[in-house]
């Protein structure tokens, strides 16, 4: 589609942009991407990015397995989602281009690196020609074509660097040419150069700004870009705003809501993409009193977490679905001696070790469901990444006040994905106050807070308060039974106390009019594509409201009469469809499900087709 | 350990009987154990609120509903990772883990090296009666081969473990013997084992009356314990025997040799004398590596080396991080963190 005639440069204002960088895994995409993040956070854009990278470290280079991949949209405007489809694409090599072209909107903007279209590359990412030369790439799309290679050694030919170290820097020079085009400031990128490689290597922090600027030189001083962009500062609240990924924010929650609680807080973790983060990020707060401990394997990792609450700390862990499953037995356990205890589940898609490095949301009936006997316990999820500093916060809540292992579930793209975030103030986080039980007053190990059903912890170390617990059943006193009736009777008050937990949920937000055709329900990750597509449909006068649960266990109290309110109910999901089949067993009600099981998250257009199909049925 | 002072009551071992029955069969190992732990506690100058005792799963795991401390009896395998976690929370209990050879070995082999390896300060006691006690008498990772149980009609085929070995393997600080018949001997053992800064480890010779009655006897019992037993007591010479004195000769290489002592001294004969604080795991190994019936096996503490344990270096590393911070960061600083824009 040929959206322009006129061929000269000009600045054009947009409200939102979607950029993605392609290129092997080693050329350094998602960098360049996190670079691009940050200069437009601190610039005032609203924005949320979706990293995209394979499983393996270094796929061999140049294949199409080994396509790394960042994408990001910034805007003027509220942003809910990273984009459907990139508005402009930079391609490092064949392969890069192969895979993501397909994505590229008409008339968009395709940077490739020339120098990368070698006959070997071509063959690699399986081009049979040159794709470059076919007329239909420039008549579907605006291509510039760069020879990043040449551009870069020119830069550098001062430099004492060798050539392959020279070639490391050509994703600053792509860089920079993306900041001419989209009018963006340099500084910040050029501290972080400075501040990462200033000190061990000062020639390739220099290398690197030199590129950088060369990329931005010559959008300036070449006619290579027929347009330039402008994309104004968002309205957002006035306030202190940082970037923030999704597993940032939810360190940054379980930190403040243990300092709310006034508790010590314990995490230990086992590596697995896409949790390992949390333990990393932990592990550099010690100077807030955080302890972490990487443990032997997840069973580990939970009964550490699970020995701290028990002395008294706030113990914490966090995972992804395999290790779930090794998890389980110690959350029965946690259940049982009712401690508190945190576990996150950052899902990917399964099962087994399925695709490790792409997002689902499919461990959902496994959080509900998935220990031996009746064991239930609270579940909830975080729909965003800022979403997660009060999903911790809410799970501290949730683990002290009902003294119960929480699941707190999250997924890959939410995990990785960054937003701006508004700093919230931190004397109005709300206190958590659960004390422990009194030294020198009657103490008995199952005695039940009349409200909550909670029982009062003592800690080793407390006088007097000497007591057993452990996995056999109790009985109130925590004397081993093996009473039918109490068992029974224990098993039944587990239960409830966790029921009892929806009386201490806010009233559920519907997003739109609380009654009409059609309520789109969800959870997780899928907020921003759910959340975009039902206010686009309301605003040309659709009969369409959703709501996104954050509990999953229990369930909001008033959820049921707010489905009642509407004809038709539709529940997307990136799984096979777990929260429709947990909706449809407790409300006996026609729930339509729509599901994508493809380790990607929902496009705004998708749902869009989809809630327009229903609204038709 | 500092004697208790003036104002903590002074603990006897009545204080550490719970009022529950005790379930295990009549006449097994564990009572012995049981009573043994009950009178060392009183003894450690420790207010009784510090003690906790953990265990995983079997019948010497049911050790902490009887005694009268804190105590969690948590699931098959998995204590020593409960136990670290204790530890992190509170490095000033005396933490005691209860392990049976299936619990320890078994199904948390991984856990039980991980806690040695990491040199956290906790004392474990495997109770190795060779069998699973709880499940009715299937074989365990520490019986020997041909062992015939349930599940192995025909004689079990898989080599035992030895666990002084494991335990050296993950260079563990303070690795011990002792026996069930033998409460003098067990108490000693504890005490040097709540002495030690790091992890302590004891295997415990324990008998099951019913699965696997007299497993030991061959070593402790009343006819062989002279000839079949070696006391360890550091920096005595290696003596033992009743019908024939003999004592124990090494070159540094291989297995030692038993010489009859014929009236001699030990010095005169070059007899080793023990020396448990050698960091080198060979000398440690040579020991472990004396089983019946070729040697006498060895009581005692094998191995005690110095190694700064893991708790405290936690600790360390959490006020290190403070004191570079010019103290405890607050809500404000964790927040705000490093890059921050006004809008
Ligand atoms: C996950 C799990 N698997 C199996 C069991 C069953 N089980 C309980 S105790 C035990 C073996 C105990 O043997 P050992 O540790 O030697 O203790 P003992 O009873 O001999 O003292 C087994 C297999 C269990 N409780 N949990
Ligand atoms: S089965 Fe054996 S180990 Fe278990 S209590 Fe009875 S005698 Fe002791
Ligand atoms: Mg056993």
């Amino acid at each position: 589609m040929e959206s322009e005639s006129v061929k000269t440069r000009a600045l054009k204002e947009l409200q939102t942009v979607v950029v993605r960088f392609a290129g092997d895994s080693g050329d350094g995409m998602q960098t360049v991407g996190e670079r691009f993040t940050e200069s437009a956070a601190i610039f005032g854009n609203d924005l949320a990015t979706f990293p995209d990278f394979p499983a393996e470290i270094r796929a061999p280079r140049g294949t199409v397995p080994g396509v790394s991949a960042f994408q990001i949209q910034f805007g003027s405007t509220e942003i809910l989602t990273p984009g459907d489809a990139p508005d402009a694409l930079v391609a490092m090599n064949p392969a890069a281009l192969k895979v993501h072209l397909p994505d590229l909107v008409d008339g968009g903007m395709l940077v490739v690196n020339k120098a990368a279209f070698t006959k070997g590359s071509l063959r690699m990412a399986g081009y049979p020609a040159n794709p470059l030369q076919d007329p239909q790439i420039s008549e579907n799309y605006e291509v510039v074509e760069i020879d990043l290679n040449f551009l870069v050694l020119e830069a550098l030919k001062d430099f004492s660097l060798n050539q392959k170290n020279k070639l490391r820097c050509k994703n600053f020079f792509a860089l920079g040419f993306m900041y001419w085009i989209y009018s963006r400031p340099l500084e910040t990128t050029i501290e972080f150069i400075r501040s990462k490689w200033e000190r061990p290597y000062p020639e390739l922090a220099k290398a690197n700004i030199k590129v950088l600027k060369a990329g931005y030189y010559f959008g300036e001083t070449t006619e290579t870009a027929r347009n330039r962009y402008m994309v104004t500062k968002a309205e957002v609240e006035a306030g202190v705003y940082r970037k923030v990924s999704g597993n940032e924010a939810l360190v940054l929650g379980l930190i403040a809501g243990a300092a709310k609680a006034n508790r010590d807080l314990v995490y230990s973790g086992y590596p697995i993409t896409p949790a390992s983060s949390i333990l990393e990020t932990l592990a550099a707060h010690k100077h807030f009193g955080v302890k972490t401990i990487q443990a032997e394997d997840e069973m580990a990792a939970i009964g550490i977490a699970l020995g701290a609450s028990y002395a008294g700390n706030l113990g914490a862990t966090g995972t992804s679905g395999p290790g779930m499953c090794l998890k389980g037995e110690f959350i029965g356990l946690a259940t049982s001696t009712e401690l508190p205890l945190i576990i996150f589940n950052i899902q990917r898609a399964g099962p087994s070790t399925g695709l490790p490095t792409k997002t689902e949301q499919s461990d959902l009936t496994q959080a509900l469901f998935g220990r031996h006997s009746d064991a239930p316990i609270p579940v909830i999820a975080a729909n965003s990444p800022c979403d997660c500093f009060e999903t911790s916060i809410e799970a501290v809540r949730i683990a002290l006040t009902y003294s119960t292992p929480v699941i707190v579930l999250s997924d890959l793209y939410i995990a990785s994905g960054a937003e701006p975030w508004k700093v919230p103030d931190p004397a109005r986080i709300p206190t958590i106050e659960v004390p422990f039980a009194q030294e020198g007053e009657p103490f008995q190990v199952y005695r039940r807070n009349p409200e909550t059903l909670a029982r009062t912890q003592a800690i080793p170390g407390q006088q007097g308060l000497e007591h057993r617990i452990g996995g056999l059943e109790k009985d109130p006193f925590s004397n081993v039974s093996y009473d039918p009736a109490n068992h029974e009777h224990m098993t039944r008050m587990r239960s409830e106390k966790i029921e009892r937990i929806a009386d201490s949920i806010p009233p559920t937000k519907v997003n739109g009019e609380p009654y009409g055709e059609l309520l789109i329900i969800g959870w997780g990750g899928t907020f921003g594509a759910i959340t975009a597509a039902c206010s686009s449909l309301q605003a040309e006068g659709f009969s369409v409201s959703s709501l996104h649960l954050r509990h999953l266990n229990p369930l909001p109290g008033d959820l049921g009469e707010i489905m009642e309110n509407f004809d038709k109910i539709l529940v997307p999901e990136l799984n096979q469809g777990q929260l429709s089949l947990l909706l449809r067993s407790k409300f006996l009600l026609d729930i339509v499900s729509y599901n994508k099981i493809q380790g990607q998250p929902f496009k705004v257009r998708e749902l869009l087709r989809k809630i327009q199909e229903v609204l038709r049925r | 350990m500092a004697p208790p002072t003036l104002t903590q009551e002074i603990l006897n071992k009545k204080d550490f009987v719970t009022p529950n029955d005790v379930r295990w069969c009549p006449g097994c190992g564990d009572y012995a154990i049981l009573n043994a732990l009950q009178r060392t506690f009183p003894e450690l100058g420790i207010p009784k609120e510090n003690f906790v005792v953990i265990s995983g799963i079997g019948c010497s795991s049911r050790f902490p509903y009887y005694m009268n401390t804190y105590g969690f009896h948590t699931i098959h395998g998995r204590a020593p990772t409960v136990a670290t976690g204790v530890k992190l929370a509170n490095p000033d209990l005396s933490v005691w883990l209860v392990t049976g050879d299936g619990d320890g070995l078994g199904i948390g082999g991984n856990h039980l090296l991980h806690a040695l390896r990491r040199n956290i300060n906790l004392n474990i006691l495997l109770f190795n009666n060779r069998t699973y006690g709880l499940t009715k008498g299937q074989y365990s990772p520490t019986s020997p081969v041909g062992t015939k149980t349930k599940t192995t009609p025909m004689g079990s085929i898989d080599n035992p473990l030895n666990p002084i070995l494991f335990a050296l393997g993950a260079d563990a600080t303070f690795i011990a013997r002792t026996i069930d018949t033998n409460p003098k001997h067990m108490i000693e053992i504890f005490k040097a084992a709540h002495r030690h800064q790091g992890i302590s480890y004891i295997e415990i010779f324990q008998n099951c009356v019913i699965f696997n009655n007299k497993t030991w006897d061959s070593v402790y019992g009343r006819q062989s314990r002279d000839d079949h037993m070696l006391f360890l007591e550091a920096g005595k010479p290696m003596v033992y025997g009743k019908t024939e004195r003999r004592g124990v000769a090494w070159t540094g290489g291989g297995m030692p040799e038993l010489l009859p002592m014929n009236g001699a001294t030990p010095e005169e004969k070059g007899i080793l004398i023990h020396d448990p604080t050698r960091t080198d795991s060979i000398y440690a190994a040579m020991l472990a590596e004396m089983q019946y019936p070729d040697f006498p096996v060895p009581v005692g503490v094998l191995r005690q080396v110095v190694k700064p344990a893991y708790d405290t270096q936690i600790q360390q590393q959490l006020h290190a991080a403070i004191a570079r911070n010019g103290g405890k960061g607050d809500l404000r600083q964790l927040l705000y963190g490093r890059n921050t824009w006004r809008v």
